[in-house]
């Protein structure tokens, strides 16, 4: 076995990147060491917490149970290029005024948990945002603030009451 | 804590995976989903020298109708299952099940097959494939086995899978339209592992007709109760039959406790979750 290192061509946040990378080295690491996308949180390393969630071919994932290898040919985005890129906004600002985050930890994942949800087909009631976030951990907020924000966001782009 | 170092190859065919696979002096493990083995990685519970990449692979993906069955690739996402139309008409009790299965980012990685080869006794897929009673295709270089799911779960995490075999897809045949069907789980957060789960299946012609009781999460294995489905065999569906089934929910099951719950805990939910599904299809029919 070796330690040797791996071409590896993707997209991330829109910008295409060639570099090379540790097989052992996970999607999370690699964005936070190597990219300095640290943004992304890193918590359990084992799929639990939910802090490490990223978006890959457009779809959430968990940075920790994929190896940065595996995105080789992907397009990956953050929460540095989707808050830039302002998709975040109105998720953001309701976040802020229902006080759903405190020290931030989870906020990251939460929010790109959330627009999965948000950006769907899906019908959204109260029950389905408690399901999709029921993977990520919240120490602080105790999650009705969190299911209140998200809840106004539904409300406001799909009209009527849910 | 961060894996060990490993090779990783990504071959693009299954002869090159059979290849890989039949070169004894390698300790391999294929790469599905990643959402079991890379945790285990990660905690060091395994340590292969060799992953072999499975994601690029054509043609081990999707669900397709043929006939009267539905065949679903090995590396058919969960989330895939989930918002399958196919399912949802042919197989409800998969469709019911799938929701259930860990959260929305890891049914957006992890696979069928992955699920059927980790065997984990708490998982939802394979308490399903045993109550559809499906048969579990697995490929090697001396070609395809099928593989009922009767006889595919061994044990804890024990599975009729040589070191030498890829599962490559899972038949189903279509059910009727008017199946008995009911799928229900005890845990303490939605998306965990169940501490006691349920699937159920029934054919309905007035009686009751080859009913699947299936529960996971309380044996080594997902597991049928045999002794309860003896009793709603040919019965009609009321409160004395599903009173008489329930109090032998657990007979003849070698029950196996975990951290969730003691070996006692396990049979009452087996009870409960049995009483409660029949109930509900009692007061479902019109
Ligand atoms: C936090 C968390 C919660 C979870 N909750 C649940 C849950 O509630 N219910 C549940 O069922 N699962 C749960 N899972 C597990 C998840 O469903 C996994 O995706 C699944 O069990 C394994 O599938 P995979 O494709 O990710 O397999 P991998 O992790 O890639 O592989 C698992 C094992 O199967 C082998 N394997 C994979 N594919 C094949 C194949 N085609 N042929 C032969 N061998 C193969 C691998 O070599 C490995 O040994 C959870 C996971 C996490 C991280
Ligand atoms: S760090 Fe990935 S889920 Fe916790
Ligand atoms: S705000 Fe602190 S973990 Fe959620």
């Amino acid at each position: 076995m070796t330690a040797a290192r791996m071409p590896i061509s993707l997209r991330i946040n829109g910008e295409q990147v060639e570099t090379t990378v540790q097989a052992r080295t996970n999607l999370v690491d690699f964005l936070r060491n190597e990219q300095q996308l640290t943004g992304t949180h890193v918590g359990c390393e084992h799929g639990v917490c939910g802090a490490c969630t990223v978006r890959v071919d457009g779809r959430i994932v968990r940075g920790c149970l994929m190896l940065a290898i595996q995105a080789n040919g992907t397009t990956v985005e953050t929460i540095e290029g989707q808050s830039d890129s302002g998709k975040l906004e109105e998720l953001q600002a309701a976040f802020h005024r229902h006080n759903a985050l405190q020290c931030g930890f989870c906020t990251p994942g939460m929010l790109l948990t959330a627009q999965e949800l948000l950006d769907s087909d899906k019908p959204i009631t109260r029950e389905v945002i408690r399901d999709q976030i029921s993977g990520n951990y919240c120490r602080c907020t105790g999650y009705q603030a969190i299911v209140d924000a998200v809840e106004e966001v539904a409300i406001a782009r799909r009209g009527a009451s849910l | 804590m961060k894996a060990p170092e490993f090779d990783y190859v990504r071959p693009d065919t299954l002869e090159d995976v059979f290849v890989l696979l039949d070169d004894e002096t390698c300790d391999a493990r294929l790469l599905a989903g990643g959402q079991s083995l890379i945790a285990a990685l990660n905690f060091r519970l395994d340590a292969p020298e060799l992953l072999i990449d499975i994601n690029r692979i054509d043609g081990l993906s999707g669900i397709v109708e043929d006939g009267d069955n539905i065949r679903i690739g090995a590396l058919t996402r969960h989330v895939e299952v989930e918002n399958s139309q196919i399912v949802a008409r042919h197989l409800p009790l998969l469709s019911k099940a799938i929701g259930n299965v860990a959260h929305a980012a890891i049914r957006n990685r992890g696979t069928f097959g992955g699920s059927l080869a980790l065997a984990d006794p708490a998982a939802e897929i394979p308490a399903c494939c045993l109550a559809y009673d499906a048969i579990i295709t697995a490929s090697s270089s001396s070609g395809n086995r099928t593989i009922r799911a009767a006889d595919f779960f061994h044990g804890l995490y024990e599975t009729a899978l040589e070191d030498h075999e890829i599962i490559t897809a899972v038949e189903f045949k279509k059910r009727a339209p008017n199946d008995l069907v009911a799928f229900d789980e005890i845990t303490r957060r939605h998306g965990d592992y169940a501490m006691a789960g349920l699937a159920f299946s029934a054919a309905a012609k007035g009686k009751i007709e080859d009913p699947h009781i299936v529960f996971f999460g309380i044996s080594d294995r997902p597991i049928r109760a045999v002794e309860a489905e003896a009793i709603l065999e040919g019965a009609r569906l009321d409160q004395p039959a599903i009173a008489a089934a329930a109090s032998k929910a657990t007979e003849g099951i070698e029950l196996s406790s975990d951290t969730s719950a003691s070996e006692a805990m396990k049979a009452h939910l087996a009870r409960t979750l049995l009483n409660r599904a029949l109930t509900s299809i009692l007061e479902e029919k019109p």
